[in-house]
């Protein structure tokens, strides 16, 4: 129970000497992105506003692997999943990914699909 | 002890991990399965409506006591708000670990005062796109016609300061059962009318009509005799967001803000009053008398999570 996890952050560049130290360093590093996020979100850099051939703009990739890596701390650092044994994490962390990754894409299709053919149809709203 | 009920977490366990914590994992799983949902179901509505949706950062840009254009600073400081509260949550859990029974106390305590601010962050959010600013236009065909200035093309105009001294009648009475026929009911009575909308509209050169659809990442902004021209379809006005109509554009858009964040919101109230409720055993001493904080741990797994979701809604509300 009151184990100090040995983990390091940011690929061991900060190693906190103890479980306090780490969550403020967790803390800062949700911080500093979200900051980034907002920047980005509020400056919208030209050469990441094109469409490209993932059928979305690079700036809502860079957002969302963000927002993942943002994810992984809070659950990691802050819900101590990294001190829980690999298989009880597994079957958390994967059944999740594995379902939302298959909702996600089956909707995303499917609300494209809708989108061209509403598009391609006779259907107006201006009447 | 007696005969009180505990739970020896030392007894080897599935997992090495007490049912408990066990069983908040797995909930928090089908739960983060339930708002991904409620997130992808978004995100498909959004992509049948790619070329109309509204721009969160149009819709979202308040601040309070500042006046203008503030997009996002302000559910930046809800995020912050929410992170904050999960680092004095992991404080609590941390101290729980060291049977620091005041420290758990005091920092349950800045996590309930953080949660409600959230709270009260998301109600004020709510009261601003509820009661809209500007207006706009709604056309028979459901489409929004904002107004935006000539010039900066970008600048709302608010209908109020549009109609302001132009409008086209008098003051046009509500018919009531006492005065008028007793067996008709005449629904409430718009704001403005068409005829006042159109005779601002050409008194006001300097306004033109921004419609929905997107071209290059940026609403359509109208020239004059277009906007002229799409007024004409002009059904009613609309301010602010309900579950059927928005000022902003697509109803589609407000639903699922109200019935996201709302859903998260109330995520938001159950986890405070959980929090309550183990801060008060905290202070009552069942834990130091039960001999570990594992509630503790077990409201913050679930408090941590509210925190997680908050993270995705943020990504995909206002930032996408």
């Amino acid at each position: 129970m009151g184990h100090d996890q040995e983990s390091t952050i940011l690929f061991g560049l900060l190693k906190p000497k103890n479980n306090i130290q780490k969550i403020w360093y967790v803390f800062g590093l949700l911080s500093v992105v979200t900051i980034v996020e907002v920047f980005f979100g509020i400056i919208k850099p030209e050469f990441m506003m094109a469409d490209n051939i993932t059928g979305l703009k690079w700036l809502n990739w860079f957002f969302i692997i963000l927002t993942l890596y943002k994810a992984y701390y809070i659950t990691w650092a802050f819900m101590h999943m990294d001190g829980e044994k690999k298989w009880f994490r597994r079957s958390v962390v994967w059944t999740g990914i594995f379902l939302i990754c298959y909702l996600t894409f089956i909707l995303l299709v499917e609300g494209d699909y809708i989108y061209q053919f509403m598009k391609a149809s006779f259907i107006t709203r201006d009447f | 002890m007696g005969a009180t009920h505990t739970v020896d977490i030392t007894e080897p366990k599935p997992f090495g991990i007490s049912y408990g914590k066990m069983m908040m994992w797995f909930f928090i799983l089908s739960d983060a399965l339930t708002f991904s949902g409620f997130i992808t179901a978004y995100a498909f509505s959004r992509f049948k409506f790619i070329e109309s949706w509204p721009l969160p950062d149009e819709v979202f840009n308040h601040f309070p006591f500042m006046h203008g254009d503030n997009p996002m600073y302000f559910v930046a400081l809800m995020t912050f708000i929410l992170i904050f509260s999960s680092v004095t949550m992991v404080l609590a859990v941390d101290a729980g670990h060291k049977m620091q029974q005041k420290k758990v106390i005091l920092y349950m305590f800045l996590t309930i005062i953080g949660g409600a601010m959230f709270v009260g962050s998301q109600a004020w959010e709510w009261k601003n796109f509820i009661s809209g600013h500007n207006g706009a236009v709604i056309t028979k065909g459901g489409n929004v016609l904002q107004f935006v200035k000539a010039d900066s093309k970008k600048e709302r105009v608010s209908i109020h300061d549009l109609v302001d001294g132009h409008a086209a009648h008098g003051d046009r009475v509500q018919h009531e059962s006492k005065n008028g026929l007793w067996f008709v009911n005449e629904a409430p009575l718009p704001e403005y009318t068409k005829a006042d909308i159109v005779k601002a509209f050409n008194a006001n050169p300097n306004v033109v009509i921004k419609t929905e659809t997107i071209v290059n990442n940026e609403k359509v902004v109208l020239s004059r005799e277009d906007s002229a021209e799409a007024l004409k379809d002009m059904k009613n006005v609309v301010f602010g967001a309900n579950l059927l109509e928005n000022e902003y554009g697509k109803p589609l858009f407000a639903d699922f803000f109200f019935f996201i964040t709302g859903f998260h919101g109330f995520h938001v109230f159950s986890g405070i009053v959980f929090n309550i409720i183990i801060f008060f055993n905290i202070i009552l001493g069942t834990y130091e008398r039960r001999g570990h904080y594992e509630m503790v741990e077990k409201v913050g797994l679930y408090w941590h999570f509210v925190d997680l979701v908050w993270v995705f809604v943020f990504t995909f509300f206002y930032l996408v």
